[in-house]
């Protein structure tokens, strides 16, 4: 399988903004936070096509997304997540004296990952008890 | 059908007070003025609520009465060494002020929603201080706006509306006739590319024709609008001009902007992936400004060099001061995270990150913050009010919120109240319940209630009221 490293931006969108007003069980939110928006040259070189799954591991952990064309493209070498409980999953919580952890420009590693699949809410939720 | 006007939105920062709710039988109907989001919340903030009060009891949450639920945040509260209460950003003002008066008697740490957003502007504003002013000034005032490393289109859907780039002020008007008559232009190679590849049956690219440095309209006699982000987001895409800077330089950036400005020589050929020149360019049109003002979002404190990317960007605000009048201002995400810093610190003098274990507030962020308290497994229990803490900490801290016993106060089911041990829900402030919450420029507005709460929800500060109440009586009958 192809990889590439790649740094990750967590960040707001009008969709993830959306839905987390309407509540975090809605259609709306769950569908654009497990999204991985990727430059379209990247997602040639990765060999993926759009939606499908794809696997993003950093220092911290590793979540699997759904991979999906950047509209904001070029940004290459540099994949979006919008701000959630999967991004979280992978961020770096050192905070360098801050209190504030770094959630933008960490670096990862991306692979496609067709035989995975994309954990749901609540699945995600007890991973974390399990892991505490 | 009631018509309530002058509602304030208690969605983002930027906390418009021009909403108009229709209202049926206790529902809101129809949310006028209101952005997507605030429209989303208006119209289904009760769609995924918990309406009673929940602890869970042998891993199942059961229903109980409020006076259950509150004597047993309260236990849990009494019983912890080191408790931690964060949240506090979606919440009035008063019920912050009850919920410290509940940190200092139990002694916890006191940390909210600034801790990961715009903690790192605060600890350099500490540092540098902050030339800055209410966005009404913007409004009428401001020719040169710079948005850095923020995308209001989706974050502050209304910010450009109401106080920069589309907003009519009393001396610069909206610019959104230029924008439309852009918009129009791309729309119109669109249909040409379009069109050609069904002529030609081939790819037609259609070359835009590329400008050296700065775009033309950017020396308009009128308000400009600068991006400066890592990738071209939707407000960009409405600004004269947009700049891509280079993951992680935003710091080399604004120094070297410093530089330009206090007009030294730099021997490089780019920065940030900018050539110089354009650079020169760009420090030009800040010096000859009538009112610049650099709006800065979570790129810049999120990523490498944290707060000292801020202390660069408010130095570089200072140093064009000399030359013209220049402003700056974080754009502060949740609508009552201003008001949280500044209850925080009327009450114990800091505004974030306050330990109050010893009897006496001590802030050390990095120490006494959520995240590195939660990280390092210290805190042996957790309160959680009007916020989410599990979608939006790092792994590293959340699997140690589920460790402990944790209270959350929210009314919307989250990842944080689906590992909780007691769910309060509370009435939503300002929709079942008023109060006070200061918008990103520190001006406070009031908040209203607009329909009933169910009989089953309090107020925020009620339920703290009630919880601090029995952590009185627990630690009397204790004595």
């Amino acid at each position: 399988m192809p990889k590439l490293d790649v740094l990750v931006l967590t960040g707001r969108t009008i969709e993830q903004g959306k839905g987390k007003e309407m509540g975090k069980l809605s259609k709306v939110y769950l569908d654009d936070v497990v999204q991985c928006n990727i430059d379209p040259q990247d997602m040639k070189t990765l060999k993926l096509k759009q939606n499908t799954n794809v696997k993003v591991t950093t220092n911290f952990g590793s979540v699997v997304l759904k991979a999906v064309k950047s509209p904001r493209a070029p940004h290459p070498k540099m994949i979006f997540i919008s701000y959630g409980p999967w991004a979280s999953m992978i961020s770096d919580p050192r905070t360098n004296g801050t209190g504030m952890p770094s959630l933008k420009g960490i670096p990862a590693e991306i692979e496609p990952a067709p035989n995975e699949r994309v954990l749901s809410l609540q699945e995600l939720v007890n991973q974390l008890k399990m892991e505490a | 059908m009631a018509v309530i006007t002058g509602v304030t939105c208690p969605v983002c920062g930027t906390f418009c007070d021009d909403i108009e709710l229709i209202i049926e039988n206790n529902v809101i109907v129809e949310a006028r003025n209101a952005c997507a989001m605030g429209a989303a919340k208006f119209l289904n903030y009760s769609a995924h609520r918990t309406k009673k009060p929940l602890i869970r009891k042998n891993g199942e949450l059961v229903e109980v009465s409020m006076d259950e639920a509150v004597e047993k945040a309260a236990k849990i509260l009494v019983d912890a060494n080191y408790p931690l209460m964060y949240g506090w950003s979606n919440t009035s003002c008063e019920a912050i002020r009850t919920g410290l008066e509940l940190g200092e008697e139990v002694g916890a740490v006191m940390d909210n929603t600034s801790t990961v957003c715009h903690g790192p502007s605060i600890l350099s504003v500490q540092d540098v201080g902050i030339p800055s002013a209410t966005l009404g000034q913007l409004r009428h005032r401001a020719d040169l706006i710079i948005y850095w490393a923020s995308n209001p289109w989706s974050a502050h859907p209304r910010h450009a509306e109401r106080y920069t780039m589309f907003s009519d002020g009393r001396f610069e008007g909206s610019t959104w006739k230029s924008y439309l008559s852009r918009l129009r232009g791309v729309m119109s190679r669109k249909k040409i590319q379009r069109a050609s590849n069904l002529v030609l049956k081939q790819d037609f690219c259609f070359t835009p024709q590329v400008e050296e440095g700065l775009p033309s309209s950017v020396h308009q006699k009128r308000r400009r609008t600068i991006v400066i982000d890592v990738r071209k987001t939707r407000t960009a895409d409405a600004a004269d001009c947009f700049f891509q800077v280079e993951p992680g330089t935003d710091y080399e950036l604004l120094q070297a902007l410093r530089v330009l400005v206090n007009d030294g020589e730099l021997d490089v050929d780019e920065v940030a992936g900018i050539p110089i020149e354009t650079l020169e360019q760009l420090a030009d049109l800040l010096v000859n400004c009538k009112l610049g003002i650099i709006f800065f979002g979570l790129g810049l404190t999120m990523s490498k060099g944290k707060h000292r990317n801020i202390d660069a960007a408010i130095n570089l605000t200072r140093d064009l001061n000399k030359r013209t009048k220049f402003l700056i201002m974080p754009m502060r995400g949740h609508y009552n995270v201003t008001g949280v810093n500044i209850v925080f610190t009327w009450q114990t003098g800091y505004p974030f990150a306050v330990d109050l274990s010893n009897g006496y507030p001590r802030y050390n962020p990095g120490e006494t913050s959520a995240v590195d308290i939660l990280s390092r497994d210290e805190a042996d229990a957790t309160m959680v009010i009007a916020s989410d803490p599990v979608a939006h900490f790092p792994r590293a801290a959340s699997k140690n919120i589920a460790k402990h016993p944790l209270i959350a106060i929210d009314p919307e089911v989250t990842p944080t109240t689906m590992l909780a041990d007691v769910i309060i829900p509370p009435a939503f402030v300002g929709i079942e319940a008023e109060g006070t919450a200061y918008r990103m420029d520190h001006v406070p507005l009031p908040l209203k209630k607009v329909v009933e709460p169910p009989e089953t929800c309090l107020s925020d500060q009620e339920i703290l009221q009630r919880i601090l109440q029995k952590v009185r009586e627990l630690r009397r009958d204790m004595n």
